[in-house]
């Protein structure tokens, strides 16, 4: 009888299981207050489209400064929902029970990276096209412009999520957040937009989407660990 | 007498699938030498224990007095300055795989989700704690809910419950859990008498099945099995 108890649990206790749950529990969770999610999508829409009302119909200068914009958009808008990654479950002790959690915190953090990306920063790889077309990108350079920003967009959520996993309990966490994480998020802001601007001046863009995909995956193995231990540190 | 009377029928409730299973646990648990240092206050120095299967170790001491301090250093939270800690004669690890699948730990934070309705924070409970999933379908807790309470506060929002109501998510938890080591920081806070007999019979169940416990609380409490205390002096 206690054989297969154990037996249950270990299965039930499967990494990949971990992963699932921390990251359908966050998309429930976020899911239940639309309103942040909503919150970031508008924000990068509202930047987007100013853009072209304030410089006017160029339809050439638009096209030059149409990644770089759209780029530094998704950037700040994934800055903004950082702080709700941890800070909610810091000060309700959810981040206890995830530690004392039979899965390992490593995989519980990494679903929750990947919960981020997925109310954070893929709709803004889905929505970026249509935004796109008010600077008259062709579809070369949209479809590039999405490729990047589905690569880029995750290394954002995993950069940001060491940040708000060392800034927890600090008080003006997210200001502080924002000063640790905007200097590694320049590479890959220069790489995502460099990809659309090599598209645009007719050179090969496939460097900079392989070093987003080199960053992306570096990020997916490395940052969940270094994540588990900078939340271990926060709750000594 | 009537608390006593509560107990006996906490202890006669139906055994469902998931509770049986965990029917027999047989650890032992042993701490040397725990000291810790908080700025210029030492909380405890030299302190040794054991709790062996079936017995509880009630933790008493003024406000401030390291009762806080002392179950996060058992979690496995903070680090001792000095100590150890033993599983079945092995060394325990803080927070590795051995030490997550026996402690379970619950303190003033309840880790309750204000936008989840009471059924699915206990859900998510449980699935963080490793259940199967079979264990975790709503059909399998109903009569848990209905032990402590809850049946017809399901489906509510949790932050429409009570303080005392919440603590019930957590009791509900408690009375399903797998694991053989239970860390409870002032689990009676906000819980009404009737609140607290039900805890009383919830620990002397997992007791009974041999299980431990060590609690920290201000009340005077009665355990089947042995129980001892561990008062924390204030020092200077």
């Amino acid at each position: 009888m206690n054989r297969t108890a154990d037996e249950v649990l270990m299965i039930a206790a499967a990494p990949e299981r971990g992963f699932l749950l921390a990251t359908a529990r966050d998309i429930r969770l976020a899911f239940r207050s639309k309103g942040e999610v909503v919150q970031a999508l508008v924000f990068f829409v509202m930047v987007v489209s100013l853009f072209p009302l304030a410089i006017g119909p160029e339809t050439a200068l638009l096209q030059r400064i149409a990644p770089g914009v759209v780029w530094v958009a998704a950037l700040l808008s994934v800055l903004l929902t950082l702080p709700r990654l941890f800070a909610s479950d810091y000060q309700d002790g959810t981040l206890e029970q995830l530690m004392l959690s039979p899965f390992p915190l490593s995989v519980i953090v990494a679903g929750k990276i990947a919960a981020h990306w997925l109310t954070s920063g893929l709709p803004l790889a889905v929505i970026a096209p249509l935004l796109g077309l008010q600077f008259g990108l062709n579809r070369h350079e949209l479809a590039v412009l999405v490729v990047s920003l589905m690569l880029g967009t995750p290394v954002l959520s995993m950069l940001g999520a060491i940040g708000a996993a060392l800034t927890l309990g600090v008080r003006g966490g997210s200001v502080l957040v924002a000063l640790l994480i905007l200097p590694l998020y320049i590479p890959v802001l220069i790489f995502g937009a460099g990809a659309v601007e090599a598209v645009s001046a007719g050179v090969d863009y496939g460097a900079n989407l392989s070093l987003l995909g080199a960053g992306l995956l570096f990020g997916a193995l490395a940052t969940p660990f270094a994540v588990a231990t900078a939340i271990k540190i926060s709750l000594d | 007498m009537a608390s006593h009377q509560d107990n006996m029928s906490a202890l006669n409730m139906p055994e469902n699938s998931a509770r049986s299973a965990a029917s027999v646990m047989t650890h032992d648990f042993r701490a040397e030498g725990l000291m810790l240092t908080r700025g210029p206050r030492r909380l405890f120095a030299d302190l040794s224990f054991s709790v062996a299967g079936g017995e509880v170790l009630i933790l008493r001491g003024a406000n401030g007095s390291g009762k806080t301090s002392l179950l996060r250093v058992l979690a496995g939270f903070t680090q001792p300055d000095a100590g150890s800690l033993f599983c079945n004669r092995q060394n325990l690890k803080p927070l590795d795989s051995v030490a997550r699948s026996l402690m379970l730990y619950v303190a003033h934070a309840n880790a309750i989700k204000d936008d989840l309705s009471a059924l699915e924070n206990l859900q998510e409970a449980l699935r963080l704690d490793g259940l199967p999933s079979a264990a975790v379908a709503s059909e399998a807790l109903l009569p848990t809910l209905d032990e402590v309470g809850l049946l017809e506060r399901r489906h509510l929002p949790a932050r429409k419950l009570s303080q005392g109501q919440k603590r019930r998510i957590g009791l509900a938890r408690l009375a399903l859990a797998h694991k053989a080591f239970w860390l409870l920081d002032e689990p009676t806070n906000a819980l009404d008498a009737e609140g607290v007999s039900l805890f009383t019979g919830i620990v002397n169940r997992h007791l009974v099945r041999g299980g431990m416990a060590c609690i920290a609380s201000h009340l005077p409490m009665q355990f089947v099995g042995t129980s001892r205390e561990i008062t924390l002096e204030m020092s200077a």
